[in-house]
């Protein structure tokens, strides 16, 4: 099967932005790949060799941890496993606005307060 | 250095006035050296964090997995991301942070004033690990057509 590589972490597989393994499950195709690029396991895993939380892992169209098996999940030749790291985040809770208040004429100021939206 | 066409610079920013007060999201594809990231396709994406659009966003990992097969038929790379902060400066935050974990990567932040596109900044996620990423102001250079370089397989 064929692991697609996300771009931070090809300078860990040998610049390759796909890596195939003979694998019978995903814990086998990540183990697999991790061997032969031994570099990239502190990239996947925690200290205590648990998946990072940020790290999804994709067979073909389907996300892994909503699989009946999960990482057990057999897998084939011709399947192919993403690896994507999340893309999330926004501004902080504190608010301050852009825009200046005229509280009295001639004193414009810029304003921080906390949202209240939140 | 983060390296964009005018017409992609424009794209980004009228996508964050669009979606105000909401943040908006999308990925940039292109090639990188490691030092110059040269963004030649934007795509827009959804923000799924439906529960506090106004300040967070989340691009859902099955589009960007269909964004990057996108990227491999184009022979382009994902070399960043880029957002929106409505009514709030084009700075990181710590949860841009927190929440950033493409290293070697560009995020773009455009601040959206009143619906107005005003500021766009760029930082490269900088570091090795997640335990020692951080964010770097880079140079963001818009020029009229932007050129592909050499992927050293990085962002």
């Amino acid at each position: 099967m064929k692991i697609y590589i996300p771009t931070p972490l090809r300078q860990y597989a040998g610049k390759k932005d796909s890596v195939d393994v003979h694998a019978s499950t995903v814990n086998d195709a990540l183990s697999k790949l991790t061997s032969t690029h031994p570099d990239l396991k502190r990239h996947l895993y925690t200290d205590d060799g648990k998946l990072r939380a940020f790290v999804n892992l994709y067979l073909n169209d389907e996300d892994v941890r909503y699989l009946s098996e999960k990482e057990n999940t057999r897998v084939k030749e011709e399947d192919h496993l993403s690896i994507i790291p999340s893309i999330a985040g926004g501004q902080d809770q504190s608010k301050v606005l852009l825009h200046p208040i005229t509280r009295w004429p001639d004193h414009p100021i810029i304003a921080g307060v906390r949202d209240s939206r939140n | 250095m983060l390296r964009i066409s005018q017409t992609e610079y424009d794209s980004i920013r009228r996508h964050g006035e669009e979606t105000y007060p909401h943040e908006c999201c999308g990925v940039l594809l292109g090639s990188s050296d490691g030092q110059t990231r040269a963004v030649t396709k934007t795509v827009r994406c959804g923000n799924t964090r439906s529960d506090s659009p106004h300040n967070r966003y989340h691009i859902s990992p099955q589009e960007l997995v269909r964004v990057q097969r996108q990227a491999r038929e184009a022979e382009l790379e994902i070399v960043g991301f880029y957002h929106s902060h409505p009514d709030h400066p084009a700075r990181w935050s710590q949860t841009d942070l927190a929440e950033a974990h493409w290293i070697g990567c560009s995020y773009v932040i455009t601040s959206i004033e009143r619906g107005q596109a005003n500021i766009t900044n760029s930082f490269l996620l900088a570091g090795e690990l997640e335990e020692n990423k951080h964010f770097e102001d880079e140079a963001v250079n818009v020029v009229a057509e932007v050129t592909a370089i050499a992927n050293e397989s990085t962002c």
